[in-house]
């Protein structure tokens, strides 16, 4: 195996890109990872990206979105409909391969334009759930239901992490939704927004991207003063029913923990793209997160969601705290699909 | 000024596809008013029937007919209905066991408010008087005795 690491990340998010097309987003937040690397397009080996079609309304948008890459002369390019991590998890295989020592990867979403919670309708099932359109809150609300009658998860506990997130996005800039004084009372007592769950449970949808240079060996090593070296990398999926799972559990996940070596020493920090409370305490549980680890310090993907890009946003906030000096050993997490069927987790160390 | 060109555009997906033997089954068995299920090697009933099993993937054909009531093992309450679903009135969405099945199908739930609502109760299918072979075939889940 090759020794390839994160070796520069940007990105950037709000509330709404209303006036901004998905190329005028990227194109500065490409130039920044590129930048702060010293590189130019001429120097990536490969690029890659992800993002949703179906999200943007238009066939092969992602065509378009090269224009923020530079596209002549030819590179080699690919793409997954999917969060920019799995884009990564390609590229990292790229590397693996051999024959290029650096990538580019990216992902951008913008759910701004329709109703993010419906239009995640259409990721079901066509036969048994699609017709029925039961939006993304309301299934939500049916596993967070089974949690608490069976006792998996307090309320008390999803107000504990609504409120870890609230008050850890205080002094992020890049979080969409946060309350330097939010207080578990305070959570406990908003009305639910799809019974049981509260407005503050679900996460705040955002528009937004991301983009990750990779490097391999030693021109990581050239290009950056602390690499984050990738050191276990996996995803899996769990079956697309709800019926045929236990929603108290997500196994996938457990699984890519103990196929990336999660749990093999101990974890700084973690960034979890867990899109509800209920599927945050999950994680924590499945990966096997402990109290020396610090979850979604600075609010994660709770206070602010990026459709197709806020798991790749989680690896990048992970690696930058390797880049910083602030953690040693980090894990970053994306998930896709209803009630986390899909997870990867990339854990990355620092020498 | 030249006049601007027009042109309607409509969406669609404008390809058929077969359902296959297990979920055409499954949506055969609705427009008829009974609900099916599968069996998997160990005994237990998948409601709605999956072609393959989802632990081992091996293939699965051994339709059953399931009750049509059963449990709810999980709720909550859609007001405003989704614009787009069959439902043009809030109404419950539920996990619902069937009886002679081991897991829970998505359907909704028709009652006046969240107050009729609990884990365990019993409730049984209302069925459209027009079928077609689709999910919304079921109108809903009602409580047991209510029809």
């Amino acid at each position: 195996m090759r020794d390839i690491a994160v070796v520069s990340v940007a990105q950037h998010q709000e509330k709404a890109l209303t006036h901004t097309t998905e190329v005028e987003l990227m194109v500065p937040i490409i130039n920044e990872a590129r930048g702060a690397v010293g590189l130019t397009q001429d120097d990536i080996g490969f690029t890659c990206s992800g993002s949703s079609d179906f999200l943007a309304g238009q066939a092969f948008s992602f065509v378009h979105t090269l224009d923020a890459v530079g596209a002549i002369p030819p590179i080699s390019e690919s793409h997954v409909e999917m969060d920019g991590a799995w884009a990564l998890y390609e590229a990292w295989v790229k590397l693996q391969i051999g024959g290029v020592d650096t990538a580019l990867v990216y992902s951008y979403g913008k759910s701004s334009p329709g109703s993010l919670r419906d239009v995640l309708s259409t990721q079901l099932d066509p036969y048994y759930l699609g017709p029925l359109w039961p939006d993304a809150f309301s299934l939500a609300a049916l596993q967070a239901r089974i949690m608490l009658e069976s006792g998996a998860v307090s309320e008390q506990r999803l107000a504990e992490i609504a409120v870890r997130s609230l008050n850890g996005a205080a002094d992020n800039s890049l979080a969409v939704r946060s309350s330097a004084d939010a207080t578990v009372e305070g959570v406990l007592a908003e009305a639910p927004i799809a019974d049981p769950l509260r407005p503050s449970d679900c996460a705040a949808s955002a528009d937004g991207g991301v983009a990750v240079v990779l490097a391999a060996g030693d021109r990581a090593r050239e290009l950056c003063e602390r690499p984050a070296w990738i050191r276990g990398i996996d995803h899996r999926i769990d079956p697309h029913q709800p019926g045929v799972r236990d929603l108290t559990r997500a196994p996938s996940a457990q699984a890519v923990a103990v196929n990336s070596g999660a749990g093999n020493d101990r974890l700084d920090v973690a960034e979890l793209a867990a899109p509800f409370t209920t599927q945050e305490h999950i994680l924590e549980l499945e990966l096997g997160l402990g109290n020396g680890t610090a979850v979604n310090a600075k609010g994660g993907a709770l206070a602010g969601h990026t459709m197709m890009a806020a798991g790749l946003m989680r690896i990048a906030d992970a690696a930058a705290q390797i880049h910083d000096e602030r953690a040693d050993r980090v894990l970053g997490h994306a998930a896709s699909g209803l009630y986390l069927q899909q997870n990867l987790v990339c854990v990355m160390e620092g020498e | 000024m030249a006049e601007r060109l027009r042109a309607d555009l409509v969406l669609e997906y404008p390809f058929t596809r077969t359902t296959g033997p297990v979920i055409g089954a499954f949506l055969t068995g609705l427009r008829e008013g009974i609900i099916l299920g599968i069996r998997r090697p160990d005994g237990t009933v998948l409601c709605p029937p999956t072609e393959y099993d989802p632990e081992s993937s091996e293939p699965l054909t051994d339709l059953v007919e399931v009750g049509q009531s059963g449990e709810l093992m999980s709720w909550t309450w859609v007001d405003p209905p989704r614009s787009q679903s069959p439902w043009d009135q809030p109404h419950g969405l539920g996990l619902i066991r069937l009886d002679g099945a081991d897991t829970p199908m998505v359907h909704g739930l028709l009652v006046d408010g969240p107050e009729g609502l609990s884990v365990g109760m019993r409730v049984t299918a209302r069925w459209r008087p027009e079928r077609e072979g689709h999910i919304a075939d079921l109108e809903g889940f009602v409580p047991e005795g209510a029809d």
